[in-house]
């Protein structure tokens, strides 16, 4: 079980968003790839489920070049990973149950009865039970991200990804959605890459923290090391500080390689 | 202070260059919007293959398409039905023997009005309905989760509109045609000096088969164009509330467009 992201480019028009990400995640890891707004974070994710495609580069899963796969082979290599939005993505005109089971209906091997039990389970799962008969618009924020969520896990994916979970959401929801995060690492033996600007989250869910910056991963190292860093473009995110992470980072050109060393 | 003469003449080149720029960003757009029509229609055609994905949306969206637009299409049929029939009256009274209202009303609803008043109106109705509704899913990220959860959205959500439409579309004109044909007899009773056997000899004048199979052929083609294009410009759109709107309203106007314009090819090659 592996994913790696090598020398990833991509750009839309004239403006470079990624400029050569590179990145391993290893079994069972969770890494939280923080950086500021439109700094390409789910651009990064949409490259690793194929739903983008990289100007160069590539991203490698179990062995797959993802760019690589078309038709039936994505939509079977798309089966090992879940997917988690930003805004839950949910399917407005279907109950939060159907949204759940929608992924297991398209495999030959899942029954309406062993649909209907394993959906049951992911809502039971996320702490949303009983509330399958429910319609997005009638949850919350939270229970909208539980939702999704619960759709993203019901094929028992490899790989979790989340884009941006807790934005948007109160401090107390947040911790319950970072648990839930660790509980999926922990009972479902899931890699997880988690795209956030919460730091507190970060922290508190990842094994390993990137910065995207500039395009790249301007830094990779875990919570502690990304506290006690002195670069000052990290100590400019991690404190929220724009005079340090603008200063430090003005000097960044296209294609050179950079960071903090 | 007025214009040098050589700043005058930097002014008009300037003009006719931006509008020489302005026509090539046409031409070019224009290009680029056909070579996208035409990568979607053959990704919508390889899509076809997919039944097993289209097939259970089919018949939901037969019921939204085409069962659903009844109503409206009738109560327009009706009153063009009364219309043509008053208006047929008031031009030959005096002049041809009135049972050629029933000749009118027939063949107008018939050719013309029942498929082109229930495309275009068909056109406002279901395809702004299907831009704004696959629109708001692009903008919610909805059809990215279509293809994580490996569906796809051509397949799943294009292909069984478009079908729904072609199928349906003829359905409700010829209802629409049944409905404006009732309406204009009923008038013609009630508010013509006409009897029943005037009109109904009318009808069977000049009536042919042939006439049932344009209307067909020409409701098929709108049902194919208004959803088509309606999935065009949702699946297109970009931005948020202000992008769903704009493709709503391209869907309408040139799914409008092309109905009269295809109105007008069926008419120079198939009459």
């Amino acid at each position: 079980m592996s994913m790696e992201v090598r020398g990833l480019r991509k750009s839309f028009g004239e403006k470079k968003v990624l400029r050569g990400f590179d990145l391993q995640a290893g079994e069972n890891e969770t890494i939280a790839i923080v950086g500021p707004s439109g700094a390409g974070k789910s651009v990064l994710l949409k490259h690793v489920v194929g739903l983008l495609r990289p100007d160069a580069g590539s991203v490698i899963v179990d062995g797959v070049v993802v760019g690589d796969l078309d038709g039936s082979a994505l939509g079977d290599f798309r089966r090992r990973i879940g997917y988690v939005f930003q805004f839950a993505a949910l399917f407005d005109s279907m109950t939060i149950a159907e949204n759940v089971g929608m992924g297991l209906r398209r495999a030959r091997e899942w029954t309406p009865r062993r649909i209907r039990a394993r959906t049951e389970e992911c809502l039971a799962l996320v702490g949303l039970e009983g509330m399958g008969d429910s319609r997005p618009a009638a949850l919350s924020g939270g229970q909208r991200k539980r939702a999704g969520l619960a759709r993203a896990i019901a094929a028992s994916p490899k790989y979790l990804l989340y884009d941006e979970p807790t934005t948007g959401l109160d401090p107390v929801t947040t911790t319950s959605i970072d648990r839930l995060m660790l509980r999926m690492r922990d009972e479902l033996g899931v890699a997880s890459l988690v795209v956030t600007h919460d730091m507190t989250s970060a922290f508190r869910v990842a094994d390993r923290i990137t910065l995207l910056h500039e395009g790249r991963a301007w830094f990779t190292g875990t919570p502690t090391e990304v506290r006690s860093s002195c670069d000052p473009v990290i100590r400019g995110f991690v404190e929220g500080d724009p005079a340090l992470y603008f200063g430090a980072g003005a000097g960044g050109k296209d294609d050179e390689a950079s960071g903090p060393g | 202070m007025e214009p040098s003469p050589g700043g005058g003449l930097a002014g008009i080149g300037r003009g006719v260059t931006d509008g020489f720029a302005a026509v090539g960003r046409g031409v070019v757009d224009g290009l680029a919007a056909v070579g996208r029509a035409s990568a979607f229609g053959a990704t919508a055609a390889r899509a076809l293959g997919k039944a097993a994905m289209w097939g259970p949306q089919l018949s939901p969206q037969m019921l939204r398409v085409g069962v659903a637009s009844v109503p409206i299409a009738l109560f327009i049929a009706t009153f063009t039905g009364i219309v043509m029939s008053l208006q047929a009256s008031y031009t030959l009274t005096g002049t041809i023997p009135l049972y050629f209202v029933g000749v009118l009303v027939s063949k107008t609803m018939i050719l013309e009005l029942g498929p082109v008043l229930t495309g275009l109106t068909l056109a406002g109705r279901v395809g702004a309905n299907i831009s704004a509704e696959l629109g708001t899913m692009r903008v919610t990220e909805q059809v990215d989760a279509l293809e994580t959860l490996a569906y796809d959205p051509v397949a799943y959500l294009v292909v069984p509109r478009v079908l729904a439409g072609t199928l349906m579309f003829p359905v409700v004109a010829l209802l629409a045609v049944t409905v404006g044909i009732a309406s204009g007899w009923v008038a013609a009773l009630q508010l013509l000096d006409m009897s029943s056997a005037e009109f109904v000899k009318g009808l069977r004048l000049f009536f042919e088969p042939w006439d049932v199979w344009f209307c067909v052929i020409k409701s098929v083609s709108f049902g194919f164009v208004v959803t088509s294009v309606g999935c065009f410009c949702g699946l297109g759109t970009r931005g948020g509330a202000e992008g769903v709107g704009r493709s709503a309203t391209r869907s309408v106007v040139a799914s409008s467009m092309i109905i009269l314009f295809l109105d007008a090819v069926w008419a120079a090659t198939l009459l």
